[in-house]
Formats: structure tokens, C-alpha cells, sequence
């Protein structure tokens, strides 16, 4: 497995020396949000567009990825002409703070001992604190209202995150395959995650940089776990099968136990390895304990509706059939607590059958969905 | 939009908060928008329909009738409308309270059980009748809890609700002119229309 750590690539960032003040109480500074932004900002400052990325995501939203040189993750979504359309919108996506795609992680120096990485003693964050760190970005760039938040996943966390704690901020908010809590099941994948992480030998307690090395295997297991959730059995058997392939690197031939791969294996391989090339375990671990900790009722005794009492926000939530990871079932939870609060709500579930990852897939009626209610929304604040 | 929805939306007062349940294509949401600076909201079943309305901007949300207005808080809307399908909820009493809770007013139509053609079918054919409105067979239809102008009379003054306005209406959407004579509209009209609120409002 390639074990070289990513080649140093300086990413579009902002720097705040003062730094932010996290949830668990740390005063982290200074902080860097790395970020791209797509479209023209209007005079008025009003056609903003946050596009929060999900746990693997990054900022390199609609363009070729500087890193892997693949297309962005959803340049399907974004660009002139299309859903969100930056003729008419200016998208920002940021790295979430604790990745490591240029914000603040485990990988950066920390400032109080010279030369070395935080590691696993960069400080819990949560999904609130990620947005808290992209509001600095909004109002560095002089907007006082975003016109809509849109996200999937842990990005959809962050879209309610956004709307709960700066209501005023948000006209529209579009949450999609996501949940007011990240549930046991999906802890318990999460944690899974990290176990395989923890068990690989290059682990080193999570100081792997002091040995020159990284947990490949362990990563890209919990790369491979976590990919088959969000996947579907139907599109696992639509892509695959049962079919079968001669394994490359076996020598033992095809009378062997695994002389012969099936290429659901072979795939999985393929994801965990070209994963590591690119992500940070360090980071794995810090961004799915902010998942693991997201729960819109935490304050509110357990009342996902409180937060959003008085809200004044357009929300679109967006569920998929086949994804069992944030099943419609939560996206309607969800729905009911907005509609407690009388919140306006549009909520809609896409026949789909490619499973949670369908969101940043090829399906026209989520893209109709997209489009329709951004222009809906566009009509009643007024904006070009 | 049909003629029985631009009596519906004749009802509604510019600029309040309406919830229409069976929100269907959304052309009343959109014509209470539009022309009336309502802010008008959705609940559908059909998620084909749902999609739609969204994908035109209108705020649908996918849901139902009997399950879904109880999540509401009390007098979020001026306005709940329930077009043509008091009669296909699986509890139809239970269904107006929630209206009347989340609502200071309900704007209820439901096709009339009473209609003659109805009632002369059943007596001279011995069999469930079968009409333009009501066209599918009993082992088939939705509409499990049909009822006339007067049973519905009857529920509302049990439930304690005041009649603001009754209309009957042909099924083209036409206002009928028995407009005085409650027996007479129960025998003739085919569709009746309610604006209804709770005593004491």
C-alpha cells in the first residue's frame, strides 16, 4: 500500500490570529479556514451560498482537485447553468475545521511545542464549532446574510447547525440525507472506524509522523467499512454481482482460498487505497467524533424543535430511499421538529436506489428538487 | 386551478398563513402566493407530487392527513385546507380537531353522500352507486368514510364548531345555486364546501 504522505500543496486560506473559542472550552488560535468560492458576490452582497462538504469532502467543490486530479465532488451540482448555479450564486465551500485540506487539524503545528504536529491532542471539536469557524470566513467576506446553506451528510449537519445557532444569518437552508442526531448505528460504524485505525501497527499511538509513517491498512479499512454504508445492496449488486476476477498479487494462482478476488473486493481495495493517499487519520478520528457528538436536542432536553423556535428560515430537507445510514425515517424526525416549530418546511424523499451516496450522484429528480427550491426561495428574498 | 379552488382561495384573506392538506400540483399554494401574498405551505402524499411542488419552489412537505398535523403547535396557520379528501382519512373527526388546533379556521370540501342520483341508485338498483363522483367500485375506493351535507352539519355542531360559510358546488367546481336550502343542497349539490372555526374564536 503507498504509504507516502501527501505532496505539500498551499490551499486558498484565511488566517485568524485570535483565533476561536471551541465548545469543549479550548481557545484554539490561531485558525485557518481553508476555502474556494465559485460565481460573483453581488453589490448587495445577498447571493451567497454555503456549500458545507460531508466527513471526506473538501472545498474543492466544482474544479479539478489539486490533489487527486479528480473532478470536484459535485461539479455535477455546481457551476454556471447548473442546479446551483453560479451564474446567478456565490458559492463558499471551506474545509471544516480539523480536516486536512488547509484548516486548522491534527496534522498543524501546534503552537505551544515547537515542531510538532497536534496529533491526537488537537482539541475535540464539534460540528457547531466548524460552523462558528466558517462564520468567520462569511464575515471576513462582508456578508451578513447567506442567501441559502446547503449540505449532505455531515455537510447537512453543519446546514442545521448553521441555521440553530445563527438564524438570522440563514434565509434558506437545504439539509440532505442527514439527521437531527447522529444515531447509535452510526456511531457504532464510526467507531468501527476508528478501532481498525487504532489497530494498525503504524498507528504509533497516533504519533506515526515521529516514525515516518502512516496507518494505511487501518484507514483504509475504515474507509472500506464506511463506504459499503453508503452504498445499497441493490447498488453493490447492480455494480458488481458475484463476479469474480484473478487476483493480481496473489501468486498462489486461482486454486488458492484467495487466489480468485471478487471485484466487490477489488473495489473496496481500490477506495481504501486511494483514501490514504489523501486524508489524515488524525483527521478521520477528529471529524467523526464531531459527528459521533451532534445532537440538535442535546440543550434542549432532548427536543430537536427548540432550537429553531422563532425561525424565520426556508428549509428543503432531501432523503433517499435506499440510504440506510440516514435513513428517511430520521429525515423526517427532523421534518416533525421543524414543523413544531412551525417552521416552513419542504421536505422531500427521492426514489433512489444507489444508497446514501446518491446525493452526490446522478439523480434528476434530487437536481429538479435543488434547483427548484433555491429559485423558489431566491423569488421570496427578492434576489436576482 | 379548478373553479371549487377559486372559491376556496375567495375565503382566504390576503397576506395569512395557510396550510393546504392534499396540496396536489400545488396550484392553490402557488395562486395564494402569487395573488394573495399568502404564505401557503403543503402537505401531499404523493411523493411524485411532492417533488413537483418543490421543484417549482412551493414548500411541500411529504406527509398525510392523519398523521402528520399533529406535529404542529396550536394556531400555527390563519387557514388548513382539506380539498376532496375528508372522506379518504382514516379518522375523519379526529382529522378537523387537528385542523382547528393548528388552525384558526378550516376550509373543508368533501363530495356529498347525499346527492339524489345517489340516493335513487341505491334504492332502485339495491347496489353501491356509481356516479361521475364517485366512480370506483366499493371493494376499490379510498373514500372510506363517506358522508352528506347534513351528517357533516351534524359533526361540526357536535364538535362545537361554527359554520362561517357553506357553499354547495357541482363537480365542475360551479357554485350551485341552493344556497339557503341546506336539505336542498344535501339532495343536489355534488361537492360542499365549509369555512368552519372553533366557538369561542
Amino acid at each position: 500500500m503507498d504509504q507516502t504522505t501527501p505532496t505539500h500543496i498551499e490551499h486558498a486560506h484565511m488566517l485568524f490570529p485570535d483565533g476561536m473559542q471551541l465548545e469543549c472550552g479550548f481557545l484554539l488560535a490561531p485558525v485557518r479556514v481553508a476555502y474556494r468560492t465559485y460565481g460573483t458576490l453581488s453589490a448587495a452582497r445577498d447571493n451567497a451560498i454555503v456549500v458545507c462538504h460531508a466527513l471526506t469532502g473538501d472545498q474543492y467543490l466544482a474544479e479539478t482537485h489539486p490533489l487527486t486530479g479528480k473532478p470536484g465532488w459535485w461539479g455535477r451540482m455546481v457551476g454556471p447553468g447548473l442546479p446551483i448555479d453560479t451564474d446567478r450564486f456565490f458559492v463558499i465551500c471551506m474545509n471544516v475545521l480539523g480536516g486536512c485540506m488547509g484548516s486548522t487539524g491534527p496534522r498543524d503545528p501546534r503552537p505551544d511545542i515547537a515542531g510538532e504536529p497536534w496529533g491526537t491532542d488537537f482539541p475535540p471539536i464539534t460540528i457547531r464549532d466548524m460552523v462558528r469557524a466558517q462564520k468567520l470566513v462569511v464575515d471576513a467576506l462582508g456578508i451578513t446574510r447567506l442567501f441559502a446553506v446547503v449540505g449532505g451528510s455531515m455537510g447537512g449537519m453543519q446546514v442545521l447547525e448553521w441555521a440553530a445557532t445563527f438564524p438570522d444569518m440563514v434565509f434558506a437552508a437545504m439539509p440532505i440525507a442527514t439527521s437531527p442526531f447522529h444515531s447509535a448505528q452510526n456511531i457504532a460504524f464510526n467507531e468501527v472506524s476508528r478501532q481498525a485505525i487504532f489497530a494498525d501497527p503504524d498507528w504509533h499511538g497516533g504519533r506515526y509522523w515521529e516514525q515516518g509513517a502512516v496507518p494505511a491498512r487501518g484507514l483504509a479499512v475504515a474507509r472500506m467499512m464506511a463506504h459499503i454504508t453508503y452504498l445499497s445492496e441493490e447498488a453493490l449488486t447492480r455494480k458488481f454481482g458475484r463476479r469474480v476476477r484473478r487476483d493480481p498479487y496473489n501468486q498462489a494462482g486461482s486454486l488458492s482460498l484467495f487466489g480468485e478476488i471478487f471485484e466487490v473486493e477489488s473495489y473496496l481495495r481500490h477506495q481504501g487505497s486511494s483514501f490514504v493517499r489523501r486524508f489524515d487519520a488524525n483527521s478521520y478520528l477528529t471529524i467523526t467524533r464531531a459527528m459521533d457528538y451532534f445532537d440538535l436536542g442535546a440543550d434542549h432536553d432532548g427536543d430537536p424543535s427548540r432550537p429553531f423556535h422563532g425561525t424565520r428560515t426556508r428549509f428543503c430537507i432531501v432523503s433517499f430511499t435506499s440510504d440506510w445510514l440516514f435513513p428517511t425515517s430520521q429525515a423526517r424526525l427532523l421534518a416533525r421538529a421543524l414543523n413544531r416549530a412551525a417552521a416552513n418546511v419542504s421536505f422531500v424523499e427521492i426514489d433512489s436506489d444507489k444508497g446514501h451516496d446518491a446525493f452526490l450522484l446522478d439523480e434528476p429528480d434530487f437536481d429538479r428538487t435543488v434547483r427548484g427550491f433555491l429559485s423558489g426561495a431566491a423569488e421570496h428574498a427578492r434576489i436576482g | 386551478m379548478r373553479l371549487d379552488q377559486r372559491l376556496i382561495a375567495d375565503m382566504i384573506r390576503p397576506g395569512t398563513r395557510v396550510l393546504d392538506i392534499g396540496s396536489g400540483d400545488g396550484a392553490l399554494l402557488d395562486y395564494l402566493f402569487r395573488t394573495r401574498g399568502c404564505d401557503a405551505r403543503g402537505i401531499e402524499i404523493d411523493m411524485r407530487e411532492v417533488t413537483r411542488s418543490v421543484a417549482h419552489g412551493l414548500p411541500v412537505m411529504h406527509g398525510d392527513a392523519d398523521h402528520d398535523l399533529a406535529h404542529y403547535p396550536d394556531e400555527a396557520f390563519d387557514y388548513v385546507v382539506l380539498q376532496r379528501t375528508l372522506q379518504a382519512v382514516e379518522r375523519p373527526r379526529e382529522v378537523l380537531r387537528q385542523m382547528l388546533r393548528i388552525g384558526r379556521h378550516a376550509i373543508v370540501s368533501f363530495p356529498n353522500f347525499g346527492h339524489w342520483q345517489l340516493r335513487l341508485k341505491l334504492l332502485t338498483t339495491g347496489r353501491m352507486p356509481m356516479t361521475a363522483v364517485w366512480h370506483t367500485p366499493w371493494y376499490q375506493t379510498p373514500n372510506i368514510h363517506p358522508c352528506t351535507i347534513l351528517d357533516f352539519l351534524m359533526l361540526c355542531r357536535e364538535e362545537g364548531y361554527v359554520v362561517e360559510q357553506w357553499m354547495a358546488v357541482d363537480e365542475d367546481g360551479e357554485r350551485a345555486p341552493w344556497r339557503r336550502s341546506i336539505r336542498l343542497a344535501n339532495l343536489f349539490g355534488e361537492q360542499a364546501l365549509f369555512l368552519l372555526r372553533r366557538r369561542g374564536h
